[in-house]
């Protein structure tokens, strides 16, 4: 199918791109790398009235660290955080993350603010800003403002931007060097959506975890921090442990159906995830063999 | 790749010097297609070409009860907008039956539908305009109003009396039984030590071609002449059915097929929406292209599988299988495909269930119901993988059933490498097959018994790893009996005609397709070695009608067996003609005389005589120099059909080796095996592909792939990111090896190899993950395995 006509503007600035937005509100969709937005144009699943491009805005492009934050420019492509070194070295969560999206056709062409903006419940980064503890940082017709990762994605596609809105960055805390990081999803081909995913990372203080953030996807219409972390926090992990944590991750979470599985699989998923991200963190195989689920 | 000779003293044309057969050579059509310089019908810009879009029905059946039109035309560049009743006065509807396939029984369909539609993606109206985007434009423009109807879609309620009929005229929707019976099957199965029973589900499916259906249709006024460009399987049939229902005569349509990304049985059918392009085009006195998109390819490209099959075996504790019983149900769409049907599926299930095995005593029936979904039809390995899975996994729930091991029990009851020929209980004829060198070999292959070692070891950590064999037939080189018997006007026989040129080099058309397979490269390794001269002075030319000798085209693992013969023999008789000229220009007698390297030569040494440069110089521009009374006769045609048996079987079995996730339901495929006789090769590297390609679409069958319907008939998945087509990332190394027992039919001793991989894949996943869950106790027999599948049977959600 072909996409439906459309006016195009190609943003000069940020300040211009805000402009094109202002006059045209939610006629408008902003095209960054154009993975999701391109394709449901092209199935006429939407039909902008205008385009706005901001692609050619290397303001928003790169990788920075600012004293204990990482910053990452909404444009930054999935293939550079891939190879970037301060990726690796401050938030290597996200390393992980990367490597699971897609395929490298998309990879070089998605961008991170594209994936976040986008807000697929299914997909990766906005799991690991979670995770991480992220602020998404949007320029509107007020200013610009900071947004907690968990107030930013409100459902499917949902997220606090308004029609007017610009995502320009995200700030990270640089991860503590004594911090460790789990990620795996379930996928039935590598690169597609995940059935049920898990962006982990934890702080170790001996056998115990200090800290720890269990942020899940694809087992509700947005990303989910989970509570059940707090139980495994600052306590020996043992299996009667897990097990309980388990049980009340299945009981927080709300997963959806579709044809990859049902609310029951997605569950028994999650507890399969966080038994090995258990084991995996803790260095513990124990926990995994004859696991909880 | 390592073959076993198996009858060596046959020296024929092929066992020349410097011969190509048997040889891995590059493709004559690779730098074309590697730099983009191929020639697809989405590439054809005509002048005056419109662009055709089709308002497609979202509804499974419902009446039309209007169509407005009117502001569909108005918009700018809109050429036409056509309904199905305006349509109808072109082209007239058709029905698929065939009489060989008795009892068989479809409605008239026409190439739009006229006042109903019968399943969600029939077209109800064509929108033509100076471009694609410009008709999707008015397409949305285009009113219809909709009554809708109850659709039935479950196969297994279609024949109850509840279910509507979806074609009243027919009086139910049964569209097609078989019932057949071999042997005392009764008796058999009371003298078994063990009867087992199992309900084999497969998912529905489609070919995804890389490249969609293409036509552009172009009327020529003047000369009454229609021209069709289109990526098909089978010009002359195309050509045939246009021009019948045209009311041309078939000199009147000329077919012209240059480059096809992909077929796979997609592109051997003829769509509603290819005829309506025809038919547009003459209507409208003007070229009109039709490329379908992504999510009209999944709604109308031919759908295949879905079948729900009951099977039964009986077992005997040293292993002798007493009898097969199958009762297989289908469902076909709303309407059989035209003009080769939709029952042929299921009768390839009845004929080929039990095949590779030396039981007498079978009992089937198979029932082909319609449905209101998109139809169903002929897609590569047409039953096999039914079948195979049906048999192969009754062969390992009796194996487990007495503790006997897979290949043991195979052993004892395959064919006998000596028995042929011999005929099945179901009645198909096998001249000569190597089951049991080829179970020896992959064994051999797959170090079987260190395979089982490490399964037992693996397992006490808790990693489930299974083995997986079947064994299979394929049909390949089919004679009139396929369709020509039956009343459908589809040629069995194939022709090549090849010329010398006037500088010593061949151009040889030929009636057989090119969709990738490699028909053009194996034409040329045969007229090059059977002549004597370099491929690189061959050039073939396919796929136009009027060019090319008349045939059938490329389906059904019949290009190089029946159009490689017609090559061979067509080569022949140009060589002869080229020698007697030589002989005559030298003084000398054609039996001294050979061809090498581009060169005659005399045979007894290889002294150089003639350049064929030099005696193409002479024939065409010095002919008064030739004695008085020889007549050259530079180019040769002849044409090949088997003729002693109906399909030139093909054997071999494959094998699987894959871990089961037991937490998760993921199947993970570490490695597979192929081994099979195709009979003499021509180019065992694209032998090889055939079969690793075939493999990977039966693994998709096995793990990933299936049209997913709900309970109204919407097809729910019909893009790319959910119909989940097997990709490089989850396919295992295949390895491929071969026995060789070319046929006797030809001279060549070629067999088909296009679809054995696809035979037998599903069914060797199918049993290693069973052989994994060994220690679980369940049984899967029903494809795709997802892991929401696989879960499920070890009770674990």
């Amino acid at each position: 199918m072909k996409a439906s006509a459309f006016a195009y503007a190609r943003a000069t600035s940020v300040a211009n791109a805000l402009e094109l937005l202002a006059v045209h509100g939610e006629k408008a969709r902003v095209l960054s790398g154009g993975q999701s937005l391109i394709p449901a144009m092209n199935l006429r699943l939407v039909a902008p009235e205008v385009i706005v491009d901001i692609g050619g805005l290397a303001e928003l492009r790169g990788i920075v660290i600012e004293g204990e934050t990482l910053v990452i420019g909404a444009l930054t492509r999935h293939a550079d955080l891939l190879k970037s070194s301060d990726i690796v070295k401050c938030a290597p969560l996200l390393a992980a993350a990367v490597a699971h999206i897609a395929h490298p056709a998309i990879r070089n062409r998605g961008t991170i603010g594209g994936s976040l903006a986008q807000a697929d419940p299914a997909s990766e980064l906005p799991a690991c800003m979670l995770t991480l503890g992220a602020s998404i940082v949007v320029r509107g017709p007020g200013g610009e403002r900071r947004i907690a990762a968990e107030e930013f994605f409100r459902g499917i596609y949902e997220t606090q931007l308004a029609p007017q809105d610009l995502l320009v960055a995200v700030e990270l805390p640089v991860a503590d060097s004594g911090s460790a990081h789990f990620f795996q999803e379930f996928a039935r081909r590598h690169g597609d959506y995940a059935i049920t995913g898990l962006a982990a990372q934890a702080v170790l203080e001996g056998d115990r975890f200090a800290a720890l953030r269990l942020g899940y996807f694809a087992v509700g219409d947005r990303p989910v921090l989970a509570e059940a972390a707090g139980k495994l926090t600052g306590v020996t992990v043992t299996p009667a442990l897990l097990a309980e944590a388990s049980d009340a991750l299945s009981d927080e979470l709300d997963p959806h159906e579709d044809q990859q599985a049902t609310p029951a699989m997605r569950r028994h998923l999650a507890r399969i995830l966080l038994t090995r991200c258990m084991a995996s963190l803790l260095k513990r195989p124990d926990l995994q063999i004859g696991g909880v689920a | 790749m390592s073959s076993i000779r198996t009858n060596p003293e046959r020296l024929s044309v092929l066992d020349r010097p410097n011969s190509y057969i048997g040889k891995t050579v590059p493709r004559p059509n690779l730098d074309r297609l590697l730099q983009g310089r191929g020639s697809y019908v989405s590439d054809l810009e005509l002048p005056r070409m419109a662009h055709v879009v089709f308002l497609r029905s979202p509804h499974a059946h419902a009446k039309i009860v209007n169509i407005d039109v009117a502001p569909a035309k108005q918009m700018s560049g809109v050429i036409a907008v056509v309904t199905g009743e305006e349509l109808a006065a072109v082209i007239t509807p058709w029905v698929g039956v065939l009489s060989h396939l008795k009892g068989l029984k479809s409605a008239p369909q026409s190439a739009i539908a006229v006042g109903r539609v019968c399943w969600q993606g029939e077209a109800v109206a064509a929108i033509v305009a100076t471009s694609r985007a410009a008709a999707e434009d008015a397409a949305e423009h285009v009113a219809v109003q909709y009554e809708e109807l109850e659709a039935a879609t479950d196969m297994r309620t279609a024949l109850d009396p509840a279910t509507p009929i979806i074609h009243a005229s027919l009086g139910d929707n049964l569209a097609f039984e078989r019932i057949h019976e071999a042997g005392a099957v009764d008796q058999a199965f009371a003298e078994s030590d063990a009867v087992v029973e199992a309900d084999f589900v497969f998912g529905r499916h489609t070919g995804v071609t890389l490249e969609p259906r293409s036509v552009v249709a172009s009327w020529n006024a003047a000369e009454a002449r229609l021209t069709i460009h289109q990526g098909t399987q089978a010009p002359h049939m195309v050509q045939n059915i246009a021009a019948l229902h045209l009311g041309l005569r078939d000199s009147q349509v000329r077919v012209v097929c240059k480059d096809v990304g992909g077929s796979f049985g997609i592109k051997v059918h003829i769509y509603a929406d290819e005829m309506a392009t025809y038919a547009l085009a003459k209507m409208l006195r003007r070229p009109v292209k039709f490329v379908a998109d992504r999510v009209e390819s999944f709604n109308t490209d031919i759908h295949a599988r879905d079948h729900r099959c009951k099977g039964k075996i009986g077992i005997k504790r040293d292993g002798t299988i007493t009898a097969f019983e199958i009762d297989d149900l289908t469902g076909i769409g709303p309407y059989s495909m035209y003009p080769r049907t939709s029952a042929i599926e299921a009768n390839q299930v009845v004929n080929l269930v039990g095949g590779p095995y030396s039981n007498k005593n079978y009992r089937a029936r198979a029932r082909v119901v319609f449905q209101n979904k998109n139809v169903m039809c002929q897609y590569r390995a047409v039953g096999h993988p039914i079948a195979c899975s049906v048999t192969e996994g009754l062969v390992d729930l009796a194996a487990l059933e007495i503790g006997m091991d897979p290949v043991e029990i195979r052993r004892r009851n395959l064919i006998a490498d000596d028995a042929y020929p011999c005929t099945s209980p179901s009645g198909l004829r096998f001249e000569q097959l190597s089951h049991h060198a080829s179970l020896t070999k992959i064994v051999e292959m797959m170090d079987y018994q260190a395979l089982r070692s490490e399964q037992a070891r693996l397992r006490k950590d808790g990693i489930f790893r299974g083995i997986g064999i079947a064994s299979f037939i394929e049909v390949t080189n089919p004679s009139a009996a396929f369709y020509g018997v039956g009343g459908a006007r589809i040629s069995s026989q194939d022709g090549v005609a090849v010329r010398l040129d006037a500088q010593g080099s061949v151009i040889c058309l030929t009636s057989i397709t090119e969709q990738g397979q490699g028909s053009e490269s194996l034409t040329a390794q045969i007229v090059g070695s059977v002549l004597g001269v370099s491929m690189d002075r061959v050039r073939v030319v396919l796929g136009d009608t009027d060019m090319t000798p008349y045939g059938g085209g490329t389906w059904a693992s019949r290009g190089a067996g029946i159009g490689g013969e017609a090559a061979l023999q067509a080569t022949k008789v140009l060589r002869q003609n080229i020698l007697d000229v030589a002989a005559a220009i030298l003084q000398a007698s054609p039996a001294e005389l050979d061809i090498v390297n581009n060169v005659v030569v005399s045979a007894s040494d290889g002294t150089p005589r003639i350049d064929l440069n030099e005696l193409a110089r002479i024939v065409y521009f010095r002919p008064d120099t030739l004695p008085p009374g020889i007549q050259p006769e530079l180019m040769a045609t002849r044409h090949f059909v088997p003729r002693e048996y109906p399909f030139a079987f093909t054997n071999g079995v494959q094998a699987a080796w894959v871990e089961v996730d037991t937490d998760t339901g993921f199947v993970k495929l570490l490695r597979h095996w192929v081994v099979e006789d195709c009979g003499t090769i021509i180019n065992p590297q694209l032998v090889d592909e055939q079969i690793r390609g075939g493999v990977v679409q039966g693994l998709g069958a096995a793990l990933f792939e299936k049209c997913i319907y709900d309970d109204r008939g919407q097809l729910t998945n019909a893009n790319m990111a959910d119909y989940l087509v097997p990709m490089s990332g989850e396919m295992p190394d295949i390895d491929v090896g071969h026995v060789v027992s070319p046929t006797r039919e030809s001279e060549l001793g070629a067999k088909g190899a296009g679809e054995a991989g696809t035979a037998g894949a599903a069914a060797a996943v199918t049993n290693a993950v069973n052989d994994a869950l060994t220690p679980f106790e369940t049984i899967i027999t029903e494809i795709p395995l997802t892991p929401q599948v696989i879960l499920t049977a070890l009770k674990k959600i």
